[in-house]
């Protein structure tokens, strides 16, 4: 494998970022984990909150099966071990959104071992070959609840809402290099999440959000201490957040300083991280098994039914689009990044290939270039006065048959495609009654090119001099005379077999 | 095994106990008499036995993804939640400014 070529140059030479992620990411339920509150995101404050979630005395925590299921379906996307025999342990601090004063989490025992994922090669990202990460653990845990500070001059508010809600902690292990490695890998586990349903890897929600461990050390070293950014809670900020840290020690190191592992805090308005004093303590956490959860065994039936419910995952779906439908690298990997991309296009995939009775495979690049380019260049052109609505798979299957069968050019499929996203009308009606079809009768286009040559006689006797270049002319003046909807490839034949008959 | 004071200090701020000069000087053997009893056990080999986890034998129960399947364990219940919170502003806990 070759190793990232990332590197911060100091006073005293290069130096290599070794950064790992652990990533919270919100299971998608719609009960809480250990509640029957619901989960719901932008409720009233506190109105999805439970006796248990309040922590109030004498309430037992009963795990909610379809978290565990996620977590496991999750394990099993990244081909990780899964333990048939975990257990939840408390995790003890003091703060305001925790009422418990301690969170039940897995140290010891985690439901997921070890997996991996594989990033792709990113040129431009300075990734030059695909580089396997690897996974060492997810766990299943409460999340806390939210503070607000601004709402009172001497008051914060606490929403226990979130408190309980089911988190996956994913915790990789320090493979990765440069920023760039960190943001490829933070996409593929969202795409793979998203594949999977487990989490809408919504960040701006705060359905995801990733603790940064970042050391520098001198290429090939011993490791350095590293320092743990928390709560980052986009791709971007990660990134920047690596960077800004990565810098940051390098600088501490090189002025004589050591750096302190440490609790630090991401500002995105500056994209700088600064400690986080009051969590210098608390890093004992004085874990024990949690005395009310028994142990969480799962039987041969339950992961059964888990692997069968997964679906066709990334990597396999992006080989199968290589391999099976002919596309390119680059056509495969855009339209596999994300669920709703990849389900609009195999619906209308299907569509065409039916209605033009052919194979997936001959007509997936039409289809991908449609998909990938043709179409959202309509969409956003129109911007909002395109209505998506509109944009059904039956639709463009008929623009892309009338565009096969010649009877429509590419410019043509465009407008076309521009009027049903405008007015819903149906595209066959609209070629006929805006005059947006191409003639590829060639009685008529020999017509129309006898009278060009006619009209042109020195250029012909220039082209059969040896001029080549003014066939780009005779196909212009033809299109010209036929207002554009000459079918281009029947003109080219038939202007050819003339001028050099 | 010795419990020293500073120890007894920090479990002390750990747990938010707030703890007089005292009480950590009665505290600490106190401690340190109880840890070396419960030491005795370490006298037995148990390096053959699987820690127990339970004191019957059954199998953590799983809940159905349903909301508020149950009053006594569901939401919508904010009334009763914030009935004894010291300050419940708007919906809201109120709790002294907690600020990073």
């Amino acid at each position: 494998m070759t190793e990232s070529t990332y590197r911060i140059q100091g006073a005293t030479g290069e130096w290599e970022v070794v950064i790992g992620l652990e990533v919270h990411a919100q299971v998608t339920s719609n009960a809480k984990l250990f509640s029957g509150a619901s989960t719901a995101f932008g409720a009233e404050p506190n109105a999805q909150v439970s006796l248990i979630d309040a922590a109030m005395p004498g309430m037992l925590p009963v795990p909610n099966r379809e978290c565990i299921r996620q977590a496991v379906r999750t394990g099993m996307a990244i081909e990780a071990q899964i333990n048939a025999w975990s257990r939840f342990d408390r995790k003890n601090y003091f703060y305001a959104d925790l009422p418990q004063g301690y969170q039940i989490s897995q140290l010891y025992h985690p439901l997921v071992g070890e997996g991996s994922l594989m990033i792709e090669a990113d040129e431009k990202a300075g990734i030059a070959e695909p580089k396997v990460i690897g996974i060492e653990r997810i766990h299943v845990e409460q999340d806390a609840g939210k503070l607000m500070h601004d709402q009172h001059p001497t008051m914060s508010y606490v929403d226990l809402n979130r408190c309980g809600v089911a988190l996956m902690e994913i915790v990789s292990r320090p493979d990765m290099r440069s920023p760039a490695e960190a943001g490829a890998y933070l996409r593929k586990l969202r795409t793979i999440l998203r594949y999977v349903g487990s989490c809408d890897g919504n960040m701006e929600e705060g359905s995801m959000r990733a603790d940064v461990n970042v050391s520098v050390r001198k290429p090939g070293g011993e490791l350095g201490t590293r320092t743990e950014t928390k709560n980052v809670n986009s791709v971007r900020f990660v990134m920047q957040a690596i960077e800004h840290e990565a810098n940051r020690q390098v600088d501490l190191i090189e002025n004589g300083g050591t750096v302190v592992q440490e609790t630090r805090l991401f500002d995105p308005n500056s994209g700088t991280t600064r400690s986080m004093r009051s969590k210098e303590d608390a890093h004992d956490y004085r874990y024990f098994p949690d005395p009310d959860l028994l142990p969480l065994e799962l039987d041969e039936a339950f992961l059964a039914d888990c692997r069968a419910s997964l679906p066709e995952l990334p990597d396999a779906k992006r080989a199968r689009y290589e391999g099976e439908l002919g596309l390119s690298a680059y056509n495969a990997g855009q339209l596999t990044a994300e669920v709703e991309v990849f389900a609009r296009f195999e619906t209308l995939l299907a569509e065409v290939a039916r209605s033009l009775g052919k194979g997936e495979k001959d007509v997936a690049t039409a289809v991908a270039n449609w998909s990938l380019s043709v179409a959202p260049g309509v969409i956003n052109a129109l911007g909002d006065e395109a209505n998506p609505a509109h944009a059904t798979a039956e639709a463009q299957a008929a623009i892309l048959k009338m565009q096969d069968a010649g009877d429509i050019s590419g410019g043509q499929a465009k407008e076309i495609f521009e009027i049903v996203l405008r007015t819903g009308r149906e595209p066959g009606e609209i070629a006929e009654t805006e005059g947006l079809k191409q003639m590829s009768d060639t009685g008529a286009i020999e017509a129309v090119i006898d009278e060009v040559l006619a009209a042109n006689q020195d250029k012909v006797a220039d082209y059969r001099g040896g001029k080549d270049k003014l066939f780009g002319f005779f196909v212009g003046q033809t299109m010209k005379a036929m207002q554009g909807k000459g079918n281009p490839a029947v003109v080219n034949q038939i202007l050819k077999a003339k001028l050099d008959g | 095994m010795s419990i020293d004071r500073a120890t007894v200090a920090k479990i002390a701020s750990l747990a938010r106990i707030r703890m007089s000069e005292d009480e950590l000087d009665c505290l600490a053997p106190e401690l340190s008499g109880i840890l070396d009893w419960v030491e005795q056990l370490g006298e037995v080999d148990t390096s053959q036995v699987e820690p127990m986890t339970a004191v019957i034998p059954n199998t953590l129960r799983l809940r159905d993804d349903v909301v508020d399947a149950d009053p006594l364990t569901g939401g919508n219940k904010r009334d009763d939640i914030l009935a004894n919170a010291p300050a419940a502003e708007h919906g809201f806990f109120g709790v002294p400014k907690v600020i990073e």
